[in-house]
């Protein structure tokens, strides 16, 4: 019990980390399409990690194909959501930021 | 006469596949509902069929729009490509980890390129693809036609094993045989 209650909230560390990093990226890169970058990726695998991390916490039942189903949800939607936000800006023409740019 | 025939085959057979999903799918949800407090009875069960036909009835010609080909070979060679996409989601997330902590540059850039891939299921699984892997996200395909991508790179590496590379086209276009 003690060696899945290490495993799982190892999980979850990693997971939360991950989703730390996505925030201070978000407030670190220069303009939208890059913060965009931040947050979309890092998101991703952050889920995945604490969905993990609840799989092992509860053991093999019914709720695991739950959180499973989650798991494949969000692989599908979190691209989907990333890629309206993308469009919405590059169509209404949000400037790209080059290297060397003023910070936006 | 024969494509009557025909028509009534293909609907059978949407509405069939469509019940088995729906029905495996409330089955795994509710099954704990279901079964732990006593072995299904028949009223229960009744009900996820009742719901599972009404969801049937009114949602079978988007479930299954038309009668795919080679299905299973699809689904066979789509096991492995998923695996691949685990591995490079990860990947992804090390690499911007890096660019925020400042160890690689960012110097972002907007690309666009063709590819051989044309059905809409292969151009959206590549699509998700691009933004799930390492230091591009897609901005829109702006032409399903001829396979025309716009991509928004995060720098020039990444851009790069897009267009120069190419080994997730060729992966997509394997699995879903439009190479």
């Amino acid at each position: 019990m003690l060696a899945i209650d290490i495993i799982a909230t190892m999980f979850l560390a990693a997971g939360t980390f991950i989703m730390i990093t996505g925030t201070v990226g978000l407030l670190k890169f220069p303009d939208f399409y890059t913060r965009i970058h931040a947050t979309g990726k890092c998101d991703t695998l952050g889920q995945i990690m604490i969905i993990v991390g609840c799989m092992i916490y509860e053991g093999f039942t019914f709720i695991t194909i739950k959180l499973l189903l989650v798991t494949a949800f969000y692989l599908l939607a979190g691209p989907a959501s990333t890629h309206a936000l993308m469009k919405a800006a590059y169509v209404t023409g949000v400037p790209v930021w080059k290297k060397g740019d003023k910070r936006m | 006469m024969e494509m009557t025939e025909m028509k009534d085959e293909n609907r059978k057979f949407k509405i069939v596949l469509t019940f088995c999903v729906m029905f495996i799918f409330w089955l795994l949800l509710s099954a704990w509902t279901v079964y732990l407090p006593e072995p299904y009875d028949f009223s229960k069960v009744s009900r996820g069929v009742l719901v599972a036909l009404i969801v049937t009835f009114l949602t079978y010609e988007i479930f299954v729009p038309c009668r795919g080909k080679d299905v299973l070979l699809k689904t066979q060679r789509f096991i492995p490509y998923v695996g691949w996409e685990l591995w490079q989601i990860y990947l992804a997330t090390v690499d911007v980890a890096k660019r925020v902590y400042g160890i690689l540059e960012v110097d972002p850039q907007i690309i666009e390129f063709d590819t051989t891939l044309r059905s809409d299921f292969a151009l959206v699984t590549f699509a998700d693809s691009i933004t799930l892997t390492p230091g591009t996200v897609t901005v829109d395909i702006s032409d399903p036609e001829r396979g025309r991508f716009i991509v928004h790179a995060i720098a020039k590496g990444p851009a790069d094993s897009l267009t120069v590379d190419q080994t997730m086209q060729k992966k997509v276009g394997y699995v879903f045989m439009e190479e």
